[in-house]
């Protein structure tokens, strides 16, 4: 079951927090259907992040939004997304019934819990839907340790 | 006053729906925010569904009633694992009654970076017309 390590509560950051709350959030969710939450930024975009031995991925829905109205940059262990999001007029003689999709500007940062190699980040848009995959630098990488016997 | 600086753009979670009829492919199912406008020819409809392809798309009209549903696939490999999840994807479900006044067989749709777009032609008849008024 859960184990709460309360313990070593005084010395959590903001991080180890907030994994430890999705991880229980995760664990409900696959026992008993997804629970309402709140985004936990609130900044557009909402974003998804995972990680492999190898990188991480970052993900964010932008339907509609061209890839010259996006920018992106990396540093040492964070990212920022920013651009507009251009919603074409639909001309004079047209009348509205529905206008839900929002237009507008909109800008991200997020820092993720490694190093990454900013030279080897790659981005692509596929059907609105944005991945940015960021390479572990070589120090943040999981390491095998061969144990040497005598 | 008109507010001249572009508007900033804020973080939405999608509404989700709750169907009586059960799926059979389990996960959340989504309300696409859409926008509707219409001209003297067309009713256009515009719905945002990102993740989704063109063949995970389907969108049917039966008795006036237009359908669109969509699924988008995770993308996440398998071997993966979360850090940080701030949105959630599945299904897309959406439906609307159209008027009579739409000719079904000339609807087009586009699918493009996420985004639906479906022209709603209209029929002859309901197109609104000048009537001029002769003077003798």
């Amino acid at each position: 079951m859960i184990v709460r390590r309360i313990g070593t509560w005084p010395n959590w950051d903001w991080r180890s927090q907030f994994e430890e709350i999705e991880r229980m959030r995760r664990l409900l969710e696959s026992m008993s259907g997804p629970m309402i939450r709140e985004p936990s930024a609130g900044v557009f975009p909402l974003m998804n992040v995972t990680e492999d031995s190898d990188s991480y991925y970052v993900r964010a829905e932008l339907p509609g939004i061209r890839t010259e109205d996006l920018e992106i940059s990396v540093t040492g262990n964070g990212i920022s997304i920013s651009g507009e999001r251009k919603i074409p007029d639909a001309g004079t003689d047209a009348v509205y019934h529905r206008k839900e999709r929002d237009a507008g500007r909109f800008s991200r940062m997020l820092s993720l819990p490694g190093q990454i190699d900013s030279a080897k980040a790659e981005a692509d848009v596929a059907d609105g839907v944005l991945t940015v995959v960021l390479p572990k630098s070589e120090t943040a990488k999981p390491r095998q340790i061969a144990i040497k016997t005598a | 006053m008109l507010d001249m600086e572009t508007k900033s753009l804020q973080a939405k979670e999608k509404a989700e729906v709750t169907s009586s009829a059960e799926h059979t492919r389990p996960g959340p199912t989504f309300v696409p925010a859409v926008d509707i406008f219409e001209n003297e020819k067309e009713l256009n409809l515009l719905a945002d569904m990102p993740g989704v392809k063109a063949s995970d798309l389907h969108i049917g009209i039966k008795e006036n009633i237009l359908t669109l549903s969509g699924y988008a696939s995770p993308p996440e490999k398998s071997d993966e694992t979360d850090i940080l999840r701030e949105y959630r994807v599945g299904k897309y479900f959406r439906e609307f009654t159209l008027s009579e006044m739409i000719d079904q067989n000339k609807i087009e749709a586009q699918l493009k970076d996420g985004v639906l777009k479906l022209r709603l032609p209209k029929v002859e008849s309901a197109r609104p017309r000048k009537i001029e008024v002769k003077t003798n």
